[in-house]
């Protein structure tokens, strides 16, 4: 068990989360969403959502340019069920349905 | 959305254009090698092409690789101390070597400083292309360096879009190739939208059959029914394009658009309500100053939502008011192609605001690969070549014109080509 803790206190009971969906990148997020389970994603996404708002709130309080480490951790959990809502919202399965094996790469982004 | 728009005088769009014909088309242009490579001659070493915006060579010295393998060429591109961009085969003069690694789409800015030198010999090029100085110059025989300069390549800038003509000598500028309906946008202010998006994917379909993708917008209800959720889902829903207008090779295409989160709470996503983001980008952008809308709404749609120019050959810029996507379709042979995808948006000021954009960056990823996990299905089935006549309705007549276009242009290329008097 670790105890290093990744999120704002605020948000500590999403801490089991945070080891796997603190992501950077949108390769990173997207890759973790099509190795995930439908009920992996809905776990997260039950626990998270309600609190999605709050989580923006408190993101948003900082610069973009001076983010403290745990609200950025936080940033990229929003951004994961940005990515996990698209399954568990619209698509009702990981991958886009019809998508067939298409693969579409994001190159870039603006960080954070 | 019953919306009915108002047709040309003429009583459709298809009447309103005659020279489109009416007939069905067989896409054979799409599956032909032949045609393929009457395509890279006529079209790819022709007309205009966009490789960037002036964003990516930001000072002098910044440069860029552009790969366009169409027109047989790997290009660099470069900002020189007078402010211009000037594009060079990446090739240097000695041996042929890449005077610069090429990098499909490097997104950090690259600077070379004042002059670039060649890894392999050590021949230094000026930004303006000049050679300037070698080692062991005195072993050569009667060499002139003012011989050796790099090779360039047209290179002019419309709105801040690069492009770029291989041509010897253009047959047009690129202000009297674009024409009235796309230098209409002139006064657009893409130079406040900088917040950028790219994504790349290798398709297994012909250039065209992707860029058909969004010429019409029929497939939406049927494809995307995923883009409203279930319970506002119309099985019967159709979709109907307000404006389509042509000018030379060019087209556009306009559409109205709901501002969804006017509607009732249960034609939105949960997701979408919580972000205020979502398929249609952001809810609210931020005031870029006056927009020209005669230039963006031709056709006086209202409420207007986003018109689509198609840019011949092969770049499309989607504007939604405050935002707008660009894609660019490089074949690289005749059934492949390399798309990239761009959005554009305001620099976020606020976490709040670049969440947004991340909402409209993600879902942008999931419509668009269902049009592509789509296509490599239809590119097959067109190469059993079985059915040689598809038909086309009114609202897809810039797929009609898109295929007219590409079969014109190697028309006029074998006409030139052909002898005198024959």
């Amino acid at each position: 068990m670790t105890t290093a803790t990744r999120l704002p206190s605020a948000f500590a009971e999403l801490e089991p989360y945070a080891e796997i969906w603190c992501l950077p990148t949108e390769t990173e997020r997207w890759d973790r969403r099509l190795a995930s389970t439908m009920p992996e994603m809905h776990e997260f996404y039950d626990a998270f959502f309600p609190r999605l708002e709050e989580a923006i709130e408190y993101c948003d309080k900082f610069p973009l340019d001076d983010i403290p480490d745990d609200a950025l951790n936080l940033l990229h959990l929003v951004y994961s069920l940005i990515m996990v809502a698209m399954s568990v919202e619209i698509m009702h399965q990981p991958a886009p349905t019809d998508s067939a094996d298409a693969v579409m790469i994001r190159t870039g982004e603006p960080r954070p | 959305m019953a919306t009915k728009w108002p047709k040309p005088a003429e009583g459709s769009w298809t009447e309103h254009y005659p020279d489109l014909g009416t007939g069905p088309i067989p896409f054979r242009d799409s599956i032909s090698e032949e045609f393929y490579a009457l395509e890279r001659e006529a079209i790819f070493k022709r007309a205009w092409l966009n490789v960037s915006r002036v964003d990516e060579t930001p000072e002098a010295g910044s440069y860029i690789t552009r790969q366009i393998e169409a027109a047989d060429a790997s290009l660099l591109l470069v900002q020189d101390h007078d402010g211009r961009i000037r594009a060079f085969h990446n090739l240097c003069r000695r041996r042929g070597h890449a005077l610069v690694p090429p990098d499909f789409r490097a997104t950090e800015l690259r600077s070379t400083g004042d002059e670039f030198e060649c890894r392999h010999c050590g021949w230094r090029y000026s930004l303006d292309g000049r050679l300037i100085s070698l080692p062991d110059a005195d072993r050569f025989a009667d060499l002139d360096t003012a011989d050796y300069g790099l090779v360039e390549v047209h290179c002019d800038v419309w709105a801040g879009f690069v492009f770029v003509n291989v041509d010897r000598e253009p047959r047009q500028s690129l202000r009297d190739f674009l024409g009235p309906m796309v230098t209409a946008l002139d006064g657009y202010p893409f130079d406040k939208l900088t917040e950028r998006y790219d994504w790349v994917a290798h398709n297994n379909s012909n250039w065209k059959i992707f860029a058909d993708a969004f010429q019409e917008y029929y497939h939406v209800p049927s494809l995307h029914t995923q883009q409203v959720p279930p319970e506002v889902r119309d099985p019967n829903a159709g979709f109907t394009c307000g404006h389509f207008q042509l000018d030379g090779p060019h087209r556009l295409v306009s559409t109205a658009g709901t501002r969804r989160w006017l509607l009732a709470p249960e034609y939105m996503y949960p997701i979408e309500r919580a972000t205020h983001s979502g398929l249609v980008g952001p809810w609210r952008t931020p005031d870029i100053g006056e927009l020209p809308m005669h230039g963006l709404n031709p056709g006086n749609i209202e409420p207007w939502g986003i018109t689509n120019f198609q840019i011949f050959p092969n770049l499309e810029i989607l504007i939604y008011g405050g935002w707008y996507l660009l894609y660019r379709y490089w074949p690289t042979s005749h059934n492949t192609h390399r798309y990239e995808a761009f959005t554009y948006f305001h620099p976020a000021r606020t976490v709040r605001e670049r969440i947004e954009h991340e909402v409209a960056a993600v879902v942008l990823k999931e419509f668009a690969l269902q049009d592509a996990g789509m296509l490599g299905g239809t590119q097959a089935a067109l190469e059993y070549d079985v059915i040689d006549d598809y038909p086309l309705n009114d609202q897809e007549i810039l797929v009609r014109h898109l295929h007219k276009m590409a079969v014109e242009w190697v028309e006029d290329y074998q006409r030139d080509r052909a002898p005198a008097g024959a």
